[in-house]
């Protein structure tokens, strides 16, 4: 039986986010299949990373350290997911839809010659017959995603190329640890044996990252501000507010553009995709790539002084006013009525 | 030799303006009431050509672009942004090619063109959104690649230098030349339309186009060569069969749902004191907050 395969994207010395959830899912799929998970990471200064990979019920952990692994560039860490590839064969292979797994994942498949399906936001295994061939598929991998700007929702299968590739964005799947204890075993990538100077025409001269500062994702509630509010000042009326609720600040592109907010409380589908317990968008009007990134919240708020805002049909419920008036009647009752 | 940059550009629907006009009585998309535009991100990609354009006298700028005939209103878009020559890559046996087919075909289109200096792409398509296609075809021309291209910082015969604008900040590279580079929507807006290449460039055509429309074409080619947009089939890029369309595409789309926009029971409440306290009263009472 072929694997589950994680790549592990590393971020300032961690493993990203998005990658354990990744894991967390690589591992229930492995379950359905009764096979293993192996995970690869690549990088430098890796000594110790599997502790924070293996309670992910990884199995088999690929490391591959080396000084000219870091930071990421595209033509290395290619080659030697490749090479990978060729003696592992992995059945599925996900990859985080970031800056670093969409510059990756594609130039893999391609060298692959098997299919790749961005950004999916469910993988689940299914059967599948041929119509023209008659042939019937075992456990495909269904990779679902949102294509044609958020308006349709495709269900894409690789019947016949292995591994079955797909990206998945930040904060779609969840992550869970499965055994604090599990230990996997750790097998070392000898780079200077496959690693050559051909494989690194790019070089980076210059590097500014800003830190990771705010995670909207995790946050149980999440008062979102649209262009509708109107000004910097007014979003201070919505920190208040998820200050009493105990949550965070999100937003619309339309208020990251207006400079209301920073573009890591974006939400939709060039921001983060949220689900959390409580949503609340005030002033948002609820476009599609809005919608797309908050859904499937459990329940949706909807603060608009204009009744036939979109948003207010996907609301459970959709307050008709203005934002100024209603949140702070909203911090208020709460305040009284809880200690 | 000239600098020559091959920018590679598609024609898409646009899906940004999903307007009530363009859904269905059952709430679903009328993919057909979608204006066909340049890719948004394509024209950044252009932009970066004709800015190289600028800066070097012998740079020239060829467009190509895989799809159906009316594709070719991209071509001339582009000639009137300063393009200097445009290709049409169109064969129905294209039809259905997953990315990897896709960027089969564009790398062989490229390859006629050799020697080139960069390959430059956008980032991403607004109808099929994968980011896929400029990545596979550098790895097809086995051609280094550099992703979300913000700007070029330095451009020599054989090595540029590339400001990338990553999620969260921004690196500067350097790559030797041949390159593949795919450019972000943060990089400079397009160019407006030329009014002098405008009226140089209003009738070029495809010879299918001319043909249709019936004309004489062969005295005006003639004299104005330049008008003439070449059209590539299979023959012509020399593909194989295999790797093209639905039998050279890895991925399936097995179904495909439209999002329906269906109203569910929304409770509608107003300002006043009493709607607002009775909600925050919910809220508390079930726990989803506090
Ligand atoms: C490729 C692409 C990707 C995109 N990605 C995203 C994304 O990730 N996230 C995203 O959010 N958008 C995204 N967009 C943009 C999206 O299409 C919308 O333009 C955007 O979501 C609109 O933001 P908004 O609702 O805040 O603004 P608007 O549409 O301007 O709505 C403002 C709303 O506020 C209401 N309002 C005004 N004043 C008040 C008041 N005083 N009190 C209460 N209500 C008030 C108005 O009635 C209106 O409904 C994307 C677009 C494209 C093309
Ligand atoms: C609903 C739906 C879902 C799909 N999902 C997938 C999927 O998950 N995986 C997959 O492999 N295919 C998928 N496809 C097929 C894919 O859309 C096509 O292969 C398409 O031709 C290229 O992909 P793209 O639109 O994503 O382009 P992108 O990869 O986003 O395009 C990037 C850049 O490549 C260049 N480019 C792309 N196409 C052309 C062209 N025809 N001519 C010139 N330049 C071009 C442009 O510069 C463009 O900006 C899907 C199609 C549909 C309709």
């Amino acid at each position: 039986m072929h694997n589950i395969f994680v790549y592990c994207e590393i971020d300032e010395g961690q493993v990203a986010d998005v990658s354990l959830e990744l894991l967390t899912k690589g591992r229930k799929l492995a379950n359905e299949l009764g096979c293993k998970l192996e995970a690869a990471v690549i990088g430098h200064n890796l000594k110790g990373i599997e502790k924070e990979i293996y309670p992910y019920g990884v199995d088999v952990l690929h490391v591959a350290d080396d000084k000219r692994l870091a930071p990421y560039t595209t033509l290395a860490h290619a080659h030697l997911v490749v090479d990978l590839f060729k003696k592992i064969k992995p059945e599925v292979a996900l990859f985080g839809a970031t800056s670093v797994g969409r510059d990756l994942a594609p130039r893999v498949a391609s060298k692959m010659k098997c299919g790749l399906t961005a950004d999916c936001t469910s993988l689940v295994f299914g059967d599948h017959k041929d119509n023209k061939s008659g042939k019937e598929y075992k456990n495909l991998l269904y990779q679902i995603r949102p294509a044609f700007g958020g308006n349709i929702i495709a269900t894409i299968i690789n019947p016949d190329t292995r591994p079955q590739m797909a990206t998945v964005r930040e904060g779609v799947m969840k992550r869970e640890i499965s055994d604090k204890a599990h230990k996997g075993s750790l097998k070392t990538i000898k780079t200077d044996e496959v690693l050559t100077d051909e494989l690194f025409p790019v070089r980076i001269l210059e590097r500014h990252m800003e830190k990771k500062k705010i995670n909207i994702k995790a946050s149980p509630v999440i008062i979102s501000g649209g262009y509708g509010v109107g000004s910097k000042e007014n979003f201070e009326l919505l920190y208040e507010l998820a200050d009493v609720l105990g949550g965070e600040v999100g937003a619309s592109r339309a208020a990251v553009d207006a400079g209301f907010a920073d573009h890591e409380r974006q939400v939709g589908q060039t921001g983060v995709t949220v689900r959390p317990k409580l949503y609340i968008a005030c002033g948002i009007s609820g476009a599609v790539q809005h919608t797309a990134g908050m859904s499937e919240s459990a329940k949706i708020i909807a603060i608009n002084n204009d009744p036939k805002a979109p948003i207010n049909e996907l609301a459970d419920y959709s307050i008709i006013g203005n934002i100024e008036d209603i949140i702070p009647k909203m911090i208020k009752f709460y305040k009284q009525n809880t200690k | 030799m000239s600098f020559r940059i091959i920018v590679l550009a598609k024609q898409v629907p646009d899906t940004r303006n999903v307007g009530k006009d363009a859904m269905k009585a059952d709430g679903t998309v009328n993919r057909g009431a979608l204006e066909a535009i340049f890719n948004p991100e394509d024209l950044h990609a252009l932009e970066q050509a004709l800015l190289i354009k600028e800066e070097r006298k012998d740079a020239e700028v060829i467009i190509l672009t895989m799809g159906p005939p009316r594709a070719a209103n991209i071509i001339r878009e582009a000639l009137y942004r300063g393009a200097d020559k445009g290709y049409l890559i169109t064969d129905r046996k294209f039809a259905g090619s997953d990315t990897l087919a896709t960027s089969y075909v564009l790398s062989l289109a490229v390859k006629k063109l050799a020697p080139f200096h960069l390959v430059i792409a956008g980032r991403q398509a607004i109808d099929g959104d994968t980011a896929q296609v400029g990545p596979q075809v550098a790895e097809k021309l086995d051609l280094p690649q550099v992703t979300y291209t913000e700007k070029f910082t330095e451009i020599k015969n054989k090595e540029v230098s590339i400001q990338r604008r990553l999620e969260r900040g921004v690196e500067t590279v350097s790559t030797p030349l041949p390159a593949l580079v795919t450019v972000h929507s943060s990089a400079a807006n397009c160019r407006p339309r030329n009014a002098k290449l405008l009226m140089k460039y209003k009738h070029a055509r495809t010879i299918s186009e001319l043909q249709e429309e019936t004309k004489d074409y062969t005295e005006m080619l003639n004299n104005k060569p330049y008008l003439q947009i070449d059209e590539w089939g299979v023959a012509d890029i020399e593909a194989g069969e295999e790797q093209l369309g639905l039998s050279g595409s890895p991925t399936k789309v097995k179904k495909i749902e439209n999002v329906v926009f269906a109203a569910k029971e929304s409770i509608v409440l107003s300002s006043e004191d009493n709607d607002i306290d009775r909600l925050m009263k919910d809220l508390i009472d079930s726990h989803v907050v506090g």
